[in-house]
């Protein structure tokens, strides 16, 4: 197992925000971890994420305890995580600094090229679309080859079109890559487009409700009975009708 | 109908609307009091030239700004690195913040005696002083931006395996330098309203010692506006020179006009 949660607990004062969570994920495997706004779910990634020590329980990844932010597994914040004074080659080259200038070069050249941003190395992200600068992100993150990925709601604060073309963006880099990814997202739709499995909270304190399987191969099919069997068998797990 | 080139063009020359009223209120107000010492703008507009003439303008000019210069570097290199350090320690700003907050509200004139003490009459005691008025704004420009730096930067720069001193260099300088340089801006313009009163008493030389010695050698009222007209100037220079800095590429995300 990649990545085990046991037990993991945690509360600020006295709200407790996680119950008892208990979770395995496999390498190479994309998990979204799917829950109501203000849940906990967050928190659970900044536990892995080192952030944030849990009240009790543990975390492993590769059965080691995680005790801190490091570098061979990183979190991708919503788009103003990219650093606004550096240019788009600056922000992807930002985790490199123990590498040769040539390595350096090659690795900017390569990430600047799998997100679409070549002939925008120059630009600075306050030149950039809100989608380009969530791509510039999930650039620097993969250019310092993490085996991890943490993405928290990523898309949330772009247009519905984006979103779509994103989700497609981050699924063909993640079969390119093979990255481990822990996504959060309170996106219903986007947990059953992307995930091997997902997980799903309930409002706090989180727990998790269920783990549903998405044994549907890529590229998914979104009118296919499968589907929205299994996106409507989450709506009723969430207790909502699927009707407006 | 105005075309929008006209109108422009009509902008560009509204700043200078209000001078040339001011010159003219200045004039009129010279010609209708009988008052024979208050020179007008065409007598200043002469002893601006005779200083020029004389070498004066120049001379006096350099030493306010070498002053203004050494002693405002002297309370950047001591106030960028303090702030950072209290912005980041909580116990240390619980500590040192109460004891700024009590200099604060003291005028750096208020110094003088003892930078005389210190110092002597001279150069040094000027520098002191400015050293003294730029220091306190500074330092707390730095801390309070250091404070308003987004979490969310602080983390990715600890994710990716920053130490101490990297994240200070890649990303607590480069996230507080806009603020960084309005504060700078802002305390330049307090450092050279200083300089010019520190001159009247601690030096014999540039604008301020020039608007006190040009009434004390024979009412030269002339020459003690002019003194005042070049302050004026020269103030707007310096402040030009500090926008300049906020056009950088590296901060122009800190400011509200960046799209």
């Amino acid at each position: 197992m990649k990545v085990q949660f046991r037990n993991v607990n945690m509360s600020f004062a006295s709200t407790r925000v996680l119950e008892d969570v208990d979770l395995d994920v496999r390498e190479g495997e994309l998990v979204c971890i799917l829950g109501p706004s203000g849940c906990g779910k967050s928190t659970l990634l900044n536990i892995v994420g080192g952030f944030l020590q849990p009240t009790s329980g543990s975390v492993t990844i590769d059965g080691e305890p995680v005790t801190g932010p490091d570098p061979r597994r990183i979190f991708v914040f919503q788009e103003r995580g990219v650093f606004p004074w550096l240019t788009v080659e600056g922000n992807i080259g930002f985790g490199l600094h123990k590498l040769s200038e040539a390595e350096q070069q090659k690795r900017i050249a390569h990430y600047v090229n799998l997100v679409g941003l070549r002939g925008f190395e120059k630009s600075y992200p306050r030149e950039l679309s809100g989608g380009m600068k969530q791509r510039l992100e999930v650039a620097r993150a993969l250019a310092v080859d993490p085996d991890v990925l943490y993405l928290d709601e990523p898309f949330g604060a772009l247009d519905s079109i984006t979103r779509l073309q994103m989700r497609r963006e981050l699924l063909r880099i993640w079969q390119a890559e093979k990255k481990t990814i822990l996504f959060v997202t309170h996106d219903i739709e986007e947990s059953v487009q992307l995930a091997d499995r997902v997980v799903v909270m309930s409002t706090r304190p989180a727990r998790i409700r269920r783990v549903v399987e998405i044994d549907i191969p890529h590229p998914r099919d979104l009118s296919s009975a499968r589907y929205i069997e299994l996106r409507d068998s989450i709506f009723a797990e969430i207790g909502l009708a699927h009707q407006v | 109908m105005y075309s929008p080139r006209t109108l422009s063009q009509r902008n560009r020359l509204l700043p200078f609307t209000g001078v040339v009223l001011f010159i003219a209120l200045w004039q009129l107000g010279v010609a209708v009091s009988r008052n024979t010492l208050i020179p007008g703008p065409l007598a200043v507009a002469k002893g601006i030239g005779e200083l020029a003439e004389k070498g004066l303008l120049v001379r006096y000019v350099v030493a306010s700004l070498f002053r203004v210069t050494w002693g405002y570097l002297a309370a950047l290199a001591i106030a960028i690195p303090l702030g950072i350090a209290l912005g980041l320690s909580r116990r240390g700003e619980m500590a040192i913040n109460p004891i700024l907050q009590v200099l604060r509200p003291i005028s750096p004139l208020a110094w003088i005696p003892i930078a005389i003490l210190w110092f002597g009459v001279g150069d040094v005691s000027a520098m002191f002083l400015i050293f003294l008025a730029s220091l306190l704004p500074l330092t707390v420009t730095a801390l309070h931006a250091v404070h308003n730096i987004d979490n969310v930067h602080l983390s990715a720069g600890l994710n990716f395996g920053l130490s101490k001193a990297q994240l200070v260099k890649s990303v607590i300088v480069p996230a507080i330098l806009p603020q960084l340089i309005v504060g700078m801006r802002i305390t330049l313009g307090i450092a050279w309203l200083v300089v010019v009163a520190a001159e009247m008493i601690a030096v014999n030389s540039g604008l301020g010692f020039l608007i006190v010695d040009a009434r004390n050698a024979g009412n030269r009222y002339d020459l003690v506006v002019a003194g005042m007209v070049l302050i004026g100037i020269v103030g707007v220079g310096l402040d030009a020179l500090m926008r300049r800095l906020e056009k950088l590429d590296a901060v122009r995300w800190g400011y509200a006009d960046a799209a």
